[in-house]
Parts: structure tokens; sequence; C-alpha cells
């Protein structure tokens, strides 16, 4: 598990450790029973306080997904990857035939990014701008 | 002399708690013929902290980390470094300095340059695994003469050395001054490391912050010799906002910017605007007059 803080994005450094392990998780990087990089190796590779690298780990033991247990390490509970399904490949498909249509369209990139975003907002978070 | 009820360590003379400031300056004041290179300077580093002394070139921070090595004498006010005077005891055996010239044999060779430590260090702590895994680990050859190595070797090598002496506390002068971005990470690596591993307090003088803004959880801010903050970093950015408006805001009002028609200001305090970066702080504190908070309603 190799972590890559990016120092100007405005998210809180342990934050983004936070959710680089989820990503792992939920990608199947990381399984029950892998150990997180210890502090020290963190701090050597990224040059980030070891505090930030206590306090991102204390979150992802809070939320039930890793066990410090002292003197030998951080250890990962729980995996995050759903089990493949056929959903997932349907899905994927019509994404994928939805992307070729608004590139026909013309849309740029930031287009499709800004489409995706809202429509996301509105179904997931409640939120998203009026069309 | 604070002690701490929290942490039962007995100290390194065997006697009582340990003092929970690693490093405690109070009123200090340091004068070099006429001129005053340190004024009234209070603050203090809790133990277990990596601590950034900022402040611009000339503002004093190599004057202070040479008052807290016992290498100069404080005219005025009280100095405490792991509980002890240096001005009385000299170096505290706990605490390791590396001067910005990073003073090393450049006529030795890298193996000779550690037995020429070792021997240095015969009296006190000397871990020659440790540092020769230091260097080691920075892929430097022993057989290499110190002269020859990069300005990063030459660092790496330095750093092995104060470690090897398995500091509490570890002085930096200005550790990434001369150094390109990759050394300059792999040496905040290395002391960031120590820090985690064995839980060194840290105090690394630098003139970037954002060279530092990511590794310390302590700043201490120099300008002009004073002391214009102390505190942990993240308190001291939740104890601010910066506040964008036609006029500037009411309040306590550090310095204030105006660009165009607007003015842009650091205020002390919690609400309105944005929280600061930590470069927001730093120049907003070393812009404002005399250290001195504004007065609300005059742009600086």
């Amino acid at each position: 598990m190799r972590f890559r803080v990016e120092r100007r994005s405005g998210v809180p450094t342990y934050l983004q450790l936070v959710r680089q392990v989820e990503q792992a998780l939920r990608l199947g990087a990381l399984q029950p029973g892998d150990q997180l990089p210890t502090a020290k190796a963190v701090v050597e590779e990224t040059a980030i306080n070891p505090n930030t690298v206590l306090k991102a780990y204390r979150e992802l033991e809070r939320g039930g997904l890793v066990e410090a247990r002292p003197g030998r390490g951080t250890f990962v509970l729980r995996t995050l990857a759903r089990p493949a399904s056929e959903v997932d490949g349907v899905l994927r498909v019509e994404l994928e035939g939805w992307m070729e249509r608004a590139a026909g369209a013309g849309l740029s990139v930031e287009d499709v990014d800004a489409l995706v975003a809202d429509a996301r907002a509105r179904r997931f978070e409640g939120g998203g701008a009026r069309a | 002399m604070r002690w701490s009820l929290m942490r039962g360590r007995v100290g390194s003379r065997g006697v009582g708690p340990v003092p929970e400031g690693a490093v405690r300056f109070d009123g200090v004041g340091k004068r070099f013929g006429g001129r005053s290179a340190l004024r009234d300077c209070t603050f203090e580093v809790p133990r277990g902290r990596v601590a950034a002394l900022v402040g611009p070139n000339g503002a004093g921070k190599t004057t202070l980390l040479m008052v807290a090595t016992g290498l100069l004498r404080a005219d005025e006010g009280r100095v405490e470094v792991l509980g002890a005077d240096p001005a009385r005891v000299g170096m505290p055996p706990g605490a390791s300095f590396v001067a910005q010239d990073k003073p090393l044999y450049g006529t030795f060779r890298v193996r000779e340059m550690l037995r020429a430590a070792a021997a240095l260090n015969a009296r006190g702590r000397w871990d020659a695994a440790r540092a020769a895994g230091l260097v080691e680990a920075a892929g430097i050859g022993f057989d290499e003469r110190v002269g020859a190595l990069s300005p990063g070797g030459r660092a790496r090598v330095a750093l092995a050395i104060a470690l090897g002496r398995d500091p509490e506390l570890l002085l930096l002068d200005e550790p990434l001054a001369e150094l390109d971005p990759l050394a300059r990470r792999q040496v905040m690596g290395a002391v960031l490391a120590a820090s985690a591993e064995s839980g060194t307090t840290v105090v690394l003088s630098s003139h970037v912050i954002a060279d530092v803004e990511d590794a310390c959880d302590h700043l201490v801010l120099l300008g002009g010799g004073r002391v214009r903050l102390d505190g942990a970093v993240e308190d001291l950015l939740a104890q601010h906002r910066v506040i964008t408006g036609a006029t500037e805001p009411d309040g306590a009002v550090v310095h204030g910017s105006r660009f165009g028609r607007q003015v842009e200001a650091l205020v002390r305090g919690t609400g309105d605007g944005e929280p600061p970066t930590l470069d927001d702080l730093v120049m907003g504190y070393l812009q404002a007059e005399d250290g001195r908070v504004a007065a609300a309603g005059a742009p600086s």
C-alpha cells in the first residue's frame, strides 16, 4: 500500500489517507488480515507528520475497517469490495455507451463531469442544481 | 517549572516525572553589541512534537537555536531544554543539534566520520548500528569521502550522526537549505521516521514554510527577533479566519491587505470567512505592525 499525498488539493491529508485505504479495500488491493504500513514507513516516504497517519488509522478503526494491535501494527478487519455481479457488467456497458453518445454530441470532458456530478448529487446526495 | 502528571516517565536524572516541555523560553533576550537579535522570546515546544521555527532570514532563528544548545548565552530570561538550563550544563545529553553548515570533516571517509562521532560521543549514548544504518539507508557508501558527497548526502550523514546519539530532542538549523526537492523529501522523511519510531521531539528552522508545513504540528514564528506566534498548528489554524470584503472587518484583525476594491484580512476568531492556510497565518503575522493586532477599520 503506497500513499500519495496531494498537498494543494484542499482535502486534509489524513482524509486523503483514509480514502486511499478505503479505495484499496474496495478494489481488493487490501484484504482482511493485511497489515497497513507503519506510521514510520509512511512518513519516511511522504514526509508528513506521524500524527496525521495515526489520525487516519484511528478514523479507519472508528469505521470498523481496521484494528490497531499494540506492539504489532494495524491490520485490516474487513473488505469493502462488493462481490462481482451481473448488474455491474450491464451498468458498465451502458455507461460506456452513454459516453460514446456524449462524445458524439460534442460534449467535452468538463461537460461530462458536470452532468455526471449533478445527476449523482441528485440521486445519492439529495442535492444537485435544478435543470 | 511545570511538571506533567500525565507522563509518568522518570527523567534521565532518575528523579521525579519529566517536564512536559522539551524546549521552553521565557522572556529570552540576546544582544550582539547594540543590536537586539532576540527580544522577549517566550514559547514552549511540548514533547513529541515536530515543531517548525519559521521566520525570514535575519529573524533570529539561528541565534535562538544556539541559545537552546548552550552555544550562546541569553542576556535575559529563562531557557529550559529537557528540564535543564543549557547555559549551565551545555548541550543537554538528550539533545542533538545539526548546524546549518552540517559540520563534518571533509577529508574523512564516511566510515572514519562515524568513528570520529563515536569517539566524540564516548561518554554519552551512542548507537553505532543506528547511525550506520541511516547512512546505508541513504545509499551512501562508507568509503566515500565526506567532502565529495552531495549536499543531500552530507545532510544525511550529519543527520545519521545526530540520531546516533539516540536523542530525545533533535534541533536542526535550516536542514533543507541547498537541497534539491528529492533530497528535501528524503531528509524530512528520515527526520519524521525518527519522530514516529522514538517519539523524538524535533525543532527545525526554515525560512520556507512550504517545505515544512505538512511535517510540522507545532509552529513558532519569529519576526524581527520576537516570537509572533507559538502553538499547535491545528489550534492556530482553527483560531483564525480569512475574511474578504469591501472594508476591513470588525474584530481582532491581524493584518489586512487591499486588492483593488477588496480587502482581505486575517482575523483572530471564529465564524465568517475561510480557514487560513499556514502561509496566510505566517504572512499575516509577519506583516502585522510590531507583531501587535491592528485596530479594526484601519487597513495596514
